[in-house]
Parts: C-alpha cells; structure tokens; sequence
C-alpha cells in the first residue's frame, strides 16, 4: 500500500508547505528576516505560479503563448486598483487581499477566454503572434489611461501591505496553484489536453471536445497569471505598464524551457533559480552589463531547444538523460518501466516519445500479417 | 488636402518599409513553414552595420556592406539554429527563434550600449509636390521598394532557383524527388529575407536617423501583421499588407484621439484578419490531413 503512495507527486507541496511554515514561524515570532530575502522570496513565488500556469498551455497543451506578461498586467492593474478602492472601506487587512486577488484572478480569466476563443481557431506561429498582439495591446491601453484612473505613465500605486505577511500569502498561493494545477493535469481533463497536444485530429476522434480543453486551458493558465499580477503589484507597491512587455514573457517563458516542457517540478525550480539569479546578478551586472544576463537566457533557450528536439541527437539525448541519471542514482522505487502493474503505469503522464511508442505497437495478430505474402505490413 | 496627401505618402513609404520586412517573413514562412522571429533583428543589425561603416563616409559602401552582413548573418542562423530542427515540432523551432531574436538585440546592447546612436546616411530634404510638404527620403523609399518588388517577383517567377522555391512552398518532398536541393533553397530563402531586412534597416535610418537595439523588433512584428493580412507565403500579399498598414498608421498617428493607441490598433487588426479570414486576403486556404 505504501509502495503505491506516489511521493514524487507530492514533493513540491511538502518541500514548499514545510518551507513557508520554517519562514512564517520565524518572522510571526518575532524573529527577523532580511528584507532583500523576503523580496527575494515574493518575487519566486511570483516566478513560480507564472511559470506554472504558463506550463500549462506550453508544455501540456502544445501552443505558445507570448502573451503572459499581459494577463500578468490585467491582473496586476485591477487586482491593485481594487486594493486601492477597498483599502478606505475595509482597510488594509485580509479581507481587502483576499477581494484583489480574487477580482484580478477573475478579469485575467475574462481576457483568457477571449484570447482563448481565437486560439480555438489558430495554432503554432498564429496564436504565438496573437497573443504577442494581445500583450502588446494590454500595455498601450494601460500606458495611456488617465492619473485618476490607471495611473497613466506614472503608474499605479497600490497599498503597502507588510512584507512580513505578504509573503507567507504568495506562498499559500503557490501551493494552492500548485493543486489546482496538478490536479488539473492528473485529472481526465488534464489527459484529454495532453491528447490534444500530441495529436489534435487523433484527440478529436476519441471525442474529445477540443475547443472546450483548450479554452479551458487558456482560461486556467491565464487566472493564475492574473494572481501573479496582483502580487506583484503588492510586493511592488506600484505597477508600471511597461515592466510587462514581450520581454517579461520570453523571462517566463525561459523558466518553462529551462525547466523542461510539460514538467510542473521543473518549472517550479527553473523560476526558483532564474529569479534567485535575477537578484543576485543585479548586483554585480549593472549598467550595460545587465544584458548580459538576456543574452545568458537566449543562450539556454536555444541550447536547450535544440538539445532537446533536434531530429539529430535523438540517439544521444536517450543515452545521456538526466531523468535516467537521476534514476539511478537515487535507485529510484517509482521507475515507470519496472512497474508491473499496467494502472500504475497510466499514472505517469505519457510524453509524446512514450505516446509515439504506444501508437507504433503493431497490433495485427502475428498469424493475419502474412496474408499478404509480401512480408507484413508494408 | 495637403493634410491627406502628406498622410497618404508617409503611409505609402512606410507602407514600402513594412513591405519589405513582410516579405522576408512571407518567403520564408512559406518555404521553411516557420516564423523568423529573429528577422525583426536583422533590420537592426543591418542599421548598426551602416553605423559603423558610415565612418568611412561612403554611403554606398556601408549599404553594400550592410547587405552582405545581413545575407551572412541571415544565412549562419539558419545553419546554427533553425537547420537541426528541421523536422522537429513547430513549437521547438518557434522559441530557437525568439531565442535568436534575444540574442541578436542582447548582443548588439553588450557591443553598442543601449544609448541610441545618431547616423545620416544621406541628406534629404523635402520638396513641394501638389501643395504638401513632401520628404525625398519618402519617395525614395517608395521607389526602392517598389523596383525591388518587381524585381523579386520577376525572380520567383522567371528564374530557376525563383521556380524551385515555388515547387518547395508547395511540396517539400516532391520538390525533393524532382531535384531541387531543398536545403539550398531554403538558404537562399533566408539570404534574400535577410538583405531585405538590411534595406528595411536603411530606409528606418532614413527616415529618423537614430538606432537602438530594439529598433527592429517592434517594425518586425508590425510587418508580420502586415505578411498576415496580405495571406502569408504570397509576395504580392506581402506588398498590400505592407502598405495598408501603413496608410493605416500614418492616418491614426495625425489623428490626436487615438494616436497614442495606434500600436494597439494595429494590432487589433491583425487579431480581426485571423479571427475573419486566417488565411489574409491573398493567401491560400490549407486543409490539414492527418
């Protein structure tokens, strides 16, 4: 019965769950914490829940969205104005947190939805493009808003809440975008989408409702990046349209890549480092240097897409796996290709090699392949 | 009257600029069948090209130069990132690409800083034509681009090499079977997309005589749209794409209510064209097979 307790499922929750419980006994009990680390801290949970929810539509439904920073600003913009409006009726307490994140949640799934919709119609370098076209629409209407409303080019001011809380609140958020994230994708719903993206006309004809996935995909991925937004505009203290540009949705999308494609762990350490050395190298890169650190991203990007999809090293990249080094190293129990029980197997969300494997099994019964006299099929 | 007709050139040679950038992305999307973020970039690298090689105080020389830079630069990412990926899945070769457009505009700010610079490269001034003020830089940009236009589609249709990119749009494998060395082909594409973006990067130069690192990932997109609404993978789409988004600009940038939203209202056309009518006005509908 234990054998069968998946932990690596798990993992992040705990690793995340006892960490948070570590900082938040510390600082609740009166024990201090840096104020760089707790900055450090907010911007990886903010790192995380992006680089989770982008996850979502890059890695497991197959299409690339350039425009998360946009949904990112929707949801910083009202999320921040909402804190800004209740901050005199309720103050500036849980309650008001609670009301913000909900409303920039909620509007950022508003605006996936109707970027869903043509993303029902479009796929690979279109939809790319029109969600590059989104973001970039979201930035200039924010950009030219009046001071009484949005901020305008000034930006938006939004209530300070104390460091020493907002904090333990982004983790909370992690953890429950890590459930409803990984519950999604371990669900029937979370399979059908994987389906979609191996193979959209195949998934079609098992029945799968195709444009009610992807919308539903589109609409998970940007709600969470709506939270980001509002936490962000709190740990910020002010939101300026233009830190969400085309470039902060490469940064994300960099954490995704980097973390390896349809891996929730990996994305949440991929955002965990990037944004680790985000900070650190700000200290030491500055000026024209800072660069630096893009053209490291650019770098990793092509380096590990290339690795990882050229038609060419496919022998080499199953020789050398890290997933297969990791394995044995830590001799690991959960080895999908020792199991024996076929159920436990399922449990492993398929890659598409592993899809590929299972299409290919030739199924014609041995006696019938050589009816044809010519050796078989083909 | 001088209003609309200033407007309307500004339009067209901005128009022409656009034009040109799509036509890269047009050609080679519908060669290789893959989206050339990087291409915006090269307009830039061919701007900084003609900075540095203005020092010398030959125009013609530095344009030349900027040429055969953007055709080798165009030609040695094709080879290094986009060759191994042939055959690969389209979301691989997408981000390689906006990888390269990183590196590109990360590359010319660690070599250039990130403070613009200023170079003329030719003086113009401007003459009265019907009444409106009308800059010579415009016409000339016009000019150029419709010759090089007509020149391109005479190539594709006429020559060999312009016949076999035709037969590899339409049919990689056949093309194959019939001769064509397709991975020639496919570099000649991205040599000709690639000097295009280099004169794209003059005429940017003409017409505001200052460059960052980023002066050509915004006309990048925006000629995107434009490959978009013509139908992308036709050349004279390219060319109506071009110019309609420029006349486009160029009338919401005279009118103050929605000037500042001019980006946005492009942009918002381009997601009506795909929303309406995915494949443009001129391209070709595709069925997918399984």
């Amino acid at each position: 019965m234990f054998k069968k307790f998946k932990i690596n499922h798990y993992i992040n929750y705990i690793i995340i769950g006892i960490m948070t419980a570590v900082l938040a006994a510390i600082t609740l009990t009166g024990g201090r914490l840096d104020s760089s680390f707790i900055y450090m801290l907010e911007k990886m949970a903010i790192s995380i829940i992006l680089a989770v929810s982008l996850s979502l539509v890059v890695g497991f439904l197959g299409e690339l969205s350039l425009g998360h920073a946009g949904f990112m600003c929707v949801g910083a913009y009202l999320g921040g104005k909402t804190a800004c409006l209740l901050e005199p009726l309720l103050g500036n307490g849980i309650l008001t947190f609670i009301i913000s994140i909900l409303v920039g949640a909620a509007v950022a799934a508003v605006c996936g939805i109707i970027i869903g919709i043509p993303a029902l119609r479009l796929r690979g370098d279109y939809l790319a493009i029109v969600t590059l076209a989104f973001g970039e629409i979201v930035k200039s209407l924010f950009q030219n808003t009046s001071e009484e409303s949005f901020g305008g080019t000034l930006g938006l001011d939004t209530p300070r809440y104390d460091k020493k809380y907002l904090f333990i609140f982004a983790f909370i958020l992690v953890l429950v975008t890590l459930a409803v994230v990984q519950n999604f994708i371990r669900s029937k719903h979370g399979r059908a989408v994987t389906a979609i993206r191996d193979n959209e006309i195949a998934a079609r004809a098992t029945g799968i409702n195709v444009t009610k996935y992807k919308l539903l995909t589109f609409t998970l991925s940007a709600t969470f990046a709506g939270v980001a937004g509002v936490l962000y505009s709190f740990s910020n203290y002010t939101v300026q349209s233009l830190t969400f540009g085309y470039n902060y949705s490469i940064d994300i999308l960099v954490m995704v890549v980097l973390g390896g494609m349809g891996s929730i762990n990996g994305s949440i350490i991929a955002a965990t480092l990037i944004t680790f050395l985000d900070i650190k190298l700000a200290t030491v890169l500055t000026g024209d240097l800072a660069v630096l650190q893009n053209l490291i991203y650019a770098l990793i990007l092509i380096i590990i897409v290339v690795y990882n999809n050229a038609p060419a090293l496919k022998g080499f990249r199953e020789k050398y796996n890290l997933n297969i080094f990791m394995r044995k190293l830590l001799r690991h129990k959960h080895d999908p290709s020792k199991i024996k029980d076929d159920a436990a197997k399922w449990d492993v969300v398929p890659t598409k090699i592993e899809m590929n494997e299972v299409l290919s099994i030739d199924l014609t019964p041995p006696e019938a392949r050589d009816l044809t006299g010519k050796g078989g099929k083909k | 009257m001088e209003l609309i007709l200033s407007t309307l050139i500004n339009g067209l040679s901005l128009g022409g600029i656009y034009a040109m950038i799509a036509l890269g992305y047009t050609m080679v999307y519908g060669i290789a069948k893959m989206l050339n973020f990087a291409h915006g970039d090269i307009i830039m690298v061919g701007g900084y090209v003609i900075y540095v090689f203005m020092a010398t105080q030959n125009p013609l020389l530095a344009i030349l130069m900027a040429v055969v830079f953007c055709v080798i630069l165009g030609i040695v990412i094709e080879k290094v990132a986009y060759k191994p990926l042939r055959g690969a899945s389209p979301l691989a070769v997408l981000i390689t690409a906006i990888g390269v457009s990183y590196l590109l505009q990360s590359l010319a700010q660690i070599i250039f800083g990130s403070a613009s610079k200023m170079v003329t490269v030719f003086e113009f001034g401007s003459v009265k034509f019907l009444g409106a003020n009308v800059q010579i830089s415009s016409l000339v940009t016009l000019a150029v681009t419709i010759v090089v236009m007509i020149c391109l589609t005479l190539f594709v249709k006429c020559t060999r090499v312009g016949r076999a990119m035709i037969a590899v749009s339409e049919d990689k494998g056949a093309a194959q079977l019939m001769g064509i060395n397709v991975n020639r082909i496919i570099t000649i594409t991205f040599a000709i997309g690639s000097s295009l973006a280099a004169l794209a990067g003059l005429f940017y130069l003409l017409k505001a005589p200052t460059i960052t690192n980023t002066l050509g990932a915004m006309p990048g997109i925006k000629a995107f749209t434009a490959a978009v609404i013509g139908g992308i993978g036709s050349i004279p789409g390219a060319m109506l794409g071009g110019i309609l988004l420029g006349i486009v600009e160029a009338i919401s940038y005279k009118i103050t209510a929605i000037a500042p939203y001019t980006d946005a209202i492009e942009f918002s056309i381009l997601i009506i064209i795909l929303l309406v009518r995915p494949t443009g006005f001129l391209g070709k509908k595709r069925r997918e097979k399984v």
